[in-house]
């Protein structure tokens, strides 16, 4: 009961903060908070792992109740080290942006809070769900409510971002449920039960073309999300129009849900095509780094910039999960982190910008130094954890990404790590530009409030902590990305032999 | 003989219940005792059905085959009618110069010829049904009658009806002359020898008449017309009741009936459902009125709907009875709203988009229930519509349908777009409201009329309806299932085969 009892808190709390919402107090921003502490306080419980009969080695939680049993859909759960973390991730991140956005967000108060908690049950949802029906309902219902943060709460081009974003998801969307469907009636076929379990789903045998179509249809889906360059257009605009919350949600969470679907359904259910499409997500991975690096230096609005930076760094990511062996999954599930921390607590610190100085625009920015120094010192930090100076968070995805992708292609790591040179350039000349040189009297900001330092102060703190001592974070998503692990450039094969050998 | 009288129960309640309502019209006038009585009728014929649901399946004479296909429609047709009367009750009342209580006996006697559609195992009963539905559907069109507009789409309608009827009874005579015999159920069941060419034509002609019925891609001209002159909840019954008994009978022909083997009918149904998704949802892109708008959506869901028809053997079936469910629903309430917001003595309906601006601000109730209602149109969880769409599209990957599929997608892309741009409109703050509005004559500016209850209470079940099937969809699908059109009744069949219960066979 603990598992959906994680996705229920926070929708009874949207209902509560929506009958709140009327009177101007700052009743639904307490009733977030206090939603998320008691699904920070079921996840801890969670988190430290009770052996329960009947789960497999590595999983933490299960739970199910039938939903659809005509169909084969079932309302399945299963928790393991990688949903955890994200989990994790998820609560934080959502906690800070009720925080920061206190003064930001004025009109429409409960309606806004409404739509947070409402994204934020869903992203859960899509962290825990083992059928795959309920995991494109999850996927799909995070959609309104970020829909309406864009549009409503956004900046001057709101309604074209949020637009653009809707439209992007749900159409790649589609591309998945429809690959779904396709995967349960293959599965049939063989097997005869028509079922969206994931676990039965599992090793579905299936021909070539079949397998390679229906893995470029969660690909598609997950690509557009993470995003992978040819799909990422919606990202730099959604990103910059969004409110600081909502940039938060989307560069921090949202993105994650692509990289985590790529690692939890894309590689276990089609090894066989995914490893022959290696190459080319390599070279996508790859493009992201270069292009997103290149496209975020010749940036003059902070938030593009900052968004561009997004897609370089979840490149990195991408080449992590399908460079195929540990060491590179390791580092792209600390990269996960490390750019949810990082990416969001830049868009935090740009959203102070822009909410006391009404400007993003770096020609109109500089000296901030002088001004706000404190301010200043946090943002020179959150630059360079971002170009993955070592000994904080990102340095140590990047770096072990990098390493195991040497082993599978030595061409490719050598571009990525291009990329970390272009990453020092982009975000020292946003330093540069907005901190350092002569002060703008027109652009003269005051030092960060109470609540935004707290959260800053509680991000460094974790960002150091990743960056200095990542071992727990590994051990935890370990046995997660175990099955995927030595499955590596000849996987079906082995794969197959066993999971073979297992019953003996 | 009892088993037969039983079967037809809700019928005779109907049609007993037009005669009650007339008697009461000319006692007394009165529109609260009008919508009292219609409604009492409905939901005793609604009650009718269980006892039904007993005997099933029956075939009354050879005109008329109850199956639980049967009680599933007719519950749904029945559920429609009362939906529209409760929104209709304060909007008719509302019309100036205008009694309101005939007005429920058009919506009884429509309800009639639906329902009596649903059952229908022969051209006779088809056809019957469908004449007393379009000719009181008619006069409920016009019935606002201070509107110019709505004249013009009841004289839209009628032409339109005349035309598809003209169609359809060329095409059952050459069906007669082909097969010799009217019944559904006897043709499907003897041996194909090869279609001949008086058997393509007839398809042909019937597959026209229908679908004009159901406005699909090319014969769709009509509807936003009809959809925009007529009264809100007219409208929403246009929309629902009478596509969806005319969908049923599709249904009983083509996938249970005789249609079975005619290949090229099918081809052209799969083609029509490509060009209505996509040609339906490019159309109303460019709309700025909501009756327009969703004039043409429903264009485009009756295109989701064949995808569905064309998969009897993976779950169509129950996947077209679940989508004809979430549809009636979800456009039951979008016009509701509509309805609802709108002042029934005014010319014309209050349908202009502009007129939604800041809509979450002024009235956040209707709008939510409107987005709602407006995300299960798009396919968006947690509604109905989403697991419609998703039930349609394993019906569709079930049976490979390659193309429809294509074009689902690419229509629910383009769909996703305009329903958004409404909602966009009415999350716009309303200080823009203010100023749009008063560059605007003839909109509301003061406010909106005040809602009406029985209405508001509707509405505000149909949004609960769609949520809760939405997420819980099991006990519905459950007994959808029992609701299949094939099972052939092999003993009934054989009793029809025998020379003097077939009076109509020639030969």
């Amino acid at each position: 009961m603990m598992l959906p009892a994680l996705i229920i808190v926070p929708l009874i709390a949207a209902l509560v903060a929506c009958l709140g919402g009327r009177s101007r107090a700052d009743w639904p921003r307490w009733v977030t908070i206090g939603a998320l502490l008691v699904d920070a306080v079921i996840l801890a419980a969670l988190s430290s792992p009770v052996p329960t009969a009947g789960l497999a080695p590595g999983w933490l939680a299960h739970f199910d109740a039938p939903w659809i049993p005509q169909l084969g859909i079932a309302v399945r759960l299963d928790m393991d080290g990688l949903s955890l973390l994200l989990l994790w991730l998820t609560l934080v991140l959502t906690l800070a942006s009720v925080v920061i956005s206190w003064r930001e967000v004025k009109e429409h108060v409960g309606f806004f809070h409404v739509c947070l908690l409402a994204t934020t049950a869903g992203i859960i949802g899509v962290f825990l769900a083992t059928d795959l029906f309920l995991f494109f309902f999850f996927w799909e219902i995070m959609l309104v409510p970020m829909y309406f943060l864009v549009a409503i709460w956004g900046h001057e081009r709101r309604v074209h971002a949020a637009i653009k974003f809707f439209l992007f998801t749900q159409g790649s969307g589609l591309l998945m449920l429809l690959a779904i469907f396709a995967l349960a009636f293959v599965h049939r076929q063989a097997a005869g039960e028509f079922t969206f379990d994931y676990f039965r789903l599992l090793n579905t045998p299936m021909s070539q073309g079949t397998g390679m179509l229906l893995m470029l249809g969660f690909f598609v889906a997950f690509a557009v999300k993470l995003p992978v360059v040819p799909f990422h257009s919606w990202l730099p605009d959604t990103h910059t129009q969004a409110p600081t919350a909502g940039s938060v949600l989307l560069a921090g969470i949202l993105l994650k849900t692509g990289a985590y679907g790529l690692i939890r359904f894309t590689i276990p259910l089609f090894p066989d095509a995914a490893s022959r499409f290696t190459p080319v997500a390599l070279a996508l991975g790859v493009i992201g780094i270069l292009y997103g690096a290149v496209l975020a230096i010749g940036q003059t609005d902070m938030k593009r910039l900052v968004a561009y930076s997004s897609v370089s760094h979840l490149g990195f990511v991408l080449l992590g999960i399908f460079a195929w062996n540990t060491l590179a999954l390791q580092g792209a599930v600390i990269q996960m982190i490390a750019h949810g921390i990082s990416t969001g607590a830049l868009f935090i610190l740009v959203g102070a910008v822009q909410d006391r100085l009404h400007t993003r625009d770096l020609r109109k920015l500089g000296g901030l130094w002088h001004g706000a120094p404190r301010f200043s010192g946090v943002f020179l930090f959150f630059a360079i954890a971002s170009l993955g100076l070592p000994g904080l968070g990102n340095f140590v995805g990047e770096f072990l990404t990098l390493l195991g992708t040497w082993r599978v292609s030595p061409p490719a790591a050598i571009l990525g790590a291009v990329g970390l040179v272009m990453a020092a350039v982009y975000a020292l000349l946003l330093v540069a530009r907005a901190l350092l040189g002569p002060a703008n009297p027109q652009a003269v900001m005051g030092e960060l409030s109470g609540r935004h330092r707290v959260t800053m102060a509680v991000m460094i703190v974790a960002i150091v902590a990743l960056g200095v001592y990542p071992q727990p974070v590994i051990d935890m998503a370990a046995p997660s990305l175990r099955h995927l692990g030595p499955v590596t450039a000849a996987a079906p094969l082995i794969h197959m032999a066993t999971s073979q050998d297992l019953p003996r | 003989m009892i088993d037969g009288l039983l079967a037809l129960l809700p019928l005779l309640v109907l049609s007993a219940g037009t005669v009650v309502v007339m008697t009461g019209i000319a006692i007394r006038r009165s529109n609260f005792l009008a919508t009292l009585t219609t409604g009492l009728v409905l939901v005793v014929a609604l009650l009718a059905l269980l006892p039904v649901a007993n005997v099933l399946p029956v075939r009354v004479a050879p005109l008329f085959l109850v199956d639980g296909y049967f009680v599933f429609a007719a519950a749904l047709v029945l559920f429609s009618a009362l939906a529209v009367l409760l929104l209709s009750y304060g909007y008719i009342a509302a019309l100036k110069n205008i009694s309101a209580d005939e007005f429920y006996l058009l919506l009884l006697v429509a309800t009639l010829g639906a329902v009596a559609m649903l059952a229908s195992d022969h051209f006779v009963t088809f056809f019957l049904g469908l004449e007393t539905l379009s000719v009181a559907l008619l006069g409920m069109i016009a019935y606002s009658r201070h509107r110019a507009d709505a004249t013009e789409a009841a004289m839209k309608y009628l032409v339109l009806a005349g035309t598809s009827s003209a169609f359809l009874l060329f095409g059952i005579a050459l069906l007669y002359a082909d097969q010799g015999t009217l019944s559904f159920s006897l043709v499907g069941s003897s041996p194909v020898q090869g279609i001949g060419i008086y058997r393509m034509a007839a398809s042909a002609l019937i597959l026209t008449g229908i679908g004009y019925k159901l406005s699909i891609v090319p014969f769709h001209m009509w509807a936003p017309d009809v959809y925009d002159g007529a009264p809100a909840p007219v409208g929403a019954f246009i929309a629902v009741v009478s596509k969806l008994s005319v969908f049923t009978v599709l249904m009983r022909y083509f996938v249970a009936g005789p249609g079975r083997a005619d290949h090229a009918a099918w081809l052209a149904i799969a083609l029509f459902a490509i060009l209505s998704m996509l040609l339906g949802n490019l159309l109303a892109l460019g709309q700025d009125n909501l009756k327009r708008l969703l004039a043409y959506s429903s264009i485009a869901h009756l295109g989701y709907l064949l995808v569905a028809f064309l998969a009897p053997a993976t779950f169509g079936i129950e996947a077209s009875s679940y989508y004809l469910a979430a549809y009636a629903v979800t456009t039951l309430g979008a016009f509701g709203i509509i309805g609802l917001l709108s002042d029934p003595a005014a010319g014309a309906d209050m349908a202009e988009l502009e007129a939604y601006r800041g809509l979450f601000w002024r009235r956040p109730w209707l709008a939510g229930i409107l987005t709602l209602m407006l995300v299960s149109l798009a396919g968006i969880p947690p509604t109905m519509g989403f697991i419609a769409k998703a039930y349609v599209m394993t019906a569709g990957v079930g049976s490979e349908l390659t193309w429809p599929l294509v074009a689902l997608v690419i229509g629910s892309i383009i769909g996703l777009f305009y329903y958004l741009r409404v909602v966009v409109v009415m999350a716009q703050p309303i200080a823009a409201a203010a100023q749009q509005g008063s560059q605007r004559a003839g909109l509301p500016r003061a406010g909106f009329p005040r809602v009406r209850t029985s209405g508001a209470i509707t509405v505000g079940v149909l949004a609960i309806l769609v949520v809760l099937l939405g997420l819980q969809p099991a006990s519905l699908i459950a007994s959808i299932r029992r609701a299949d059109p094939r099972t052939p009744p092999a003993s009934m069949l054989a009793a029809l085969q025998t020379p003097q219960v077939v009076g109509d066979k020639i030969r």
